[in-house]
């Protein structure tokens, strides 16, 4: 493994399977990631990208190959997850749910403290912390999450769709802040998202998915500058050339899909 | 032209009107029913001896208070709803946490509670007296069964219905088996389980009535019963008075236990 390879993932497949269904969600998978890369994952539903991340998260077992994340420090959990909604737990205040990892993973207290206020501060949610999340808006919810997520202190972070759900002005603070808050921690990242505009703010490389069965298709280096904002993706012409080249791998794959079902003589 | 804020103001109140005449009305109809009823029973329009006017029957209710009989069924009946009602939740709670969370002990476990669940526990009342004895045990296990199940069914149902997700967030934030019951299966499983207590409230005053109506020398059920068999029916109009007051108490006193149990609702 290189040295600076912070996510290697070797010819990973997963197969669904029961008596009236196999499916391979993922077919030899293999990518790394470098330490401190922001890597998006863009695929049409079904290309298991999903399946990918649960299974790095330890919320799946792959049924072949392997993957390792390399650890700097043994004190540190391997990886935290975002999850796309629900992922605040409603009978938890927003600091309990912020310090959930840490209390978890039994950090001491005074560190837990601190933790959970930096990053409660963070991402602006400081006059809430005693709330409980039904009061909060989605933006809000998710926040708590990346705090969560953030304030554990793990070697990598997983990230399914954390945005889907919100409206458009709402994503673009959101991964504002994220960027803020990444650019400060240097964490690496592996981020799931069917939104293009998402993948080109945020990423530093965009691992394009194919789907039946799951394989990485294409790859594109975004090297565009940093701190980035909507006016620079929007108005430099690389972006552009980028844009239309996932585009249309996502419509090709749409088509083909369809051709598949289409096939098989129905519609699922 | 009108004035807007005129206008609004006459719809408020006339909004304002309707909403007391809707108080008055909650309040008129027990009031109604009592007023028809002493009438037709003073008039002998009704027979006195079965509907005895219920001035008389408050009357009755206040020397049976002073005179001490009263306060002794009343305490009699709620000890045993209070210690048969912990008899059957607390069990059903640790056992429906635990069919919740396992599923070979669900799968275990269903058939049995499936079976026993449509039997009511007063059919079992005879059982119960022959292995627990006549005495006050055999009251208490006779509530707690009717308590059981549906605290058991809410509870485990409670955790089953938990949203996957949380489960993955804690899986995945490396909660181990005690935090898991302690910070996501329990609480998660709070809110159903609480309409299952309430629910188990409402079956332990149907029981302890009926129970202590078959086999008792002392209680409310007993009050009802034996001024039946002696047909002076004003006590037992009493009696009635009070399970239903008991019964409007205990979901007052559980519902405030739920809001300061499940604040996050």
């Amino acid at each position: 493994m290189n040295k600076d390879t912070k996510i290697s993932i070797k010819n990973l497949t997963k197969v669904f399977y029961s008596r009236h269904r196999q499916v391979t969600a993922l077919h030899d998978i293999s990518l790394s990631v470098k330490d401190g890369e922001f890597v998006c994952l863009v695929g049409p539903s079904g290309c298991g990208k999903t399946t990918l991340l649960r299974i790095l998260a330890q919320l799946e077992l792959p049924s072949a190959g392997e993957f390792t994340i390399r650890a700097s420090d043994s004190n540190k959990p391997l990886q935290s997850m975002i999850f796309q909604e629900h992922g605040i737990i409603p009978w938890m205040t927003v600091r309990e749910n912020v310090a959930f990892g840490l209390k978890m993973r039994k950090a001491p207290p005074k560190q837990i403290k601190e933790r959970v206020d930096e990053y409660i501060e963070k991402v602006g949610l400081a006059p809430f912390a005693n709330l409980y999340p039904k009061s909060l808006s989605g933006g809000m919810k998710q926040r708590v999450c990346i705090a969560r997520a953030f304030a554990n202190d793990p070697e990598i972070l997983l990230m399914d769709e954390p945005f889907a759900a919100l409206d458009e002005q709402n994503k673009f603070l959101l991964q504002e802040e994220l960027l803020n808050i990444w650019e400060e921690t240097k964490k690496t990242v592996l981020f799931i998202t069917h939104s293009i505009d998402e993948a080109l703010m945020l990423s530093d490389r965009v691992v394009l998915l194919s789907a039946h069965p799951g394989q990485v298709a294409d790859m594109i280096h975004i090297d565009l500058p940093r701190p980035r904002n909507m006016e620079m993706i929007r108005s430099n012409p690389k972006t552009a050339e980028w844009f239309v080249r996932i585009w249309t791998h996502l419509q090709y794959e749409v088509q083909k899909s369809r051709k598949e079902t289409e096939g098989k003589g129905r519609v699922r | 032209m009108k004035d807007p804020m005129e206008m609004e103001k006459n719809e408020w109140r006339r909004e304002e009107r309707r909403r007391r005449q809707q108080q008055w009305l909650t309040i008129s109809s027990p009031i109604l029913l009592l007023a028809v009823w002493e009438l037709l029973s003073r008039t002998s329009i009704m027979n006195p001896l079965f509907f005895p006017p219920p001035s008389s029957i408050v009357s009755t209710f206040w020397q049976l208070l002073v005179s001490g009989v009263l306060p002794t069924h009343i305490g009699v009946s709620l000890t045993r709803i209070f210690l048969g009602f912990l008899a059957g939740t607390i069990p059903g709670i640790v056992i429906g946490l635990l069919i919740g969370m396992y599923r070979p002990l669900r799968a275990f476990m269903s058939p049995l509670i499936m079976a026993l669940m449509p039997i009511p526990t007063l059919a079992l009342m005879p059982l119960i007296m022959i292995v627990f004895g006549i005495g006050e045990l055999s009251k208490v296990i006779t509530i707690a069964g009717s308590v059981f199940f549906p605290v058991v069914l809410n509870t485990a149902a409670g955790v089953h219905n938990i949203d996957s997700a949380y489960v993955d967030v804690a899986k995945n934030y490396g909660a181990g088996a005690k935090d898991f019951f302690l910070r996501i299966a329990f609480p998660g499983a709070l809110p159903v389980m609480m309409e299952g207590i309430q629910m188990g409230q409402a079956i332990a005053l149907l029981t302890i009535v009926a129970a202590e109506m078959v086999n008792a020398n002392e209680g409310i059920g007993y009050l009802i019963w034996s001024s039946y068999k002696i047909f002076n029916l004003k006590p037992m109009y009493v009696g009635l008075i009070l399970i239903s007051f008991f019964g409007y108490l205990f979901s007052i006193l559980l519902r405030w236990l739920q809001r300061k149990l499940v604040p996050w609702m």
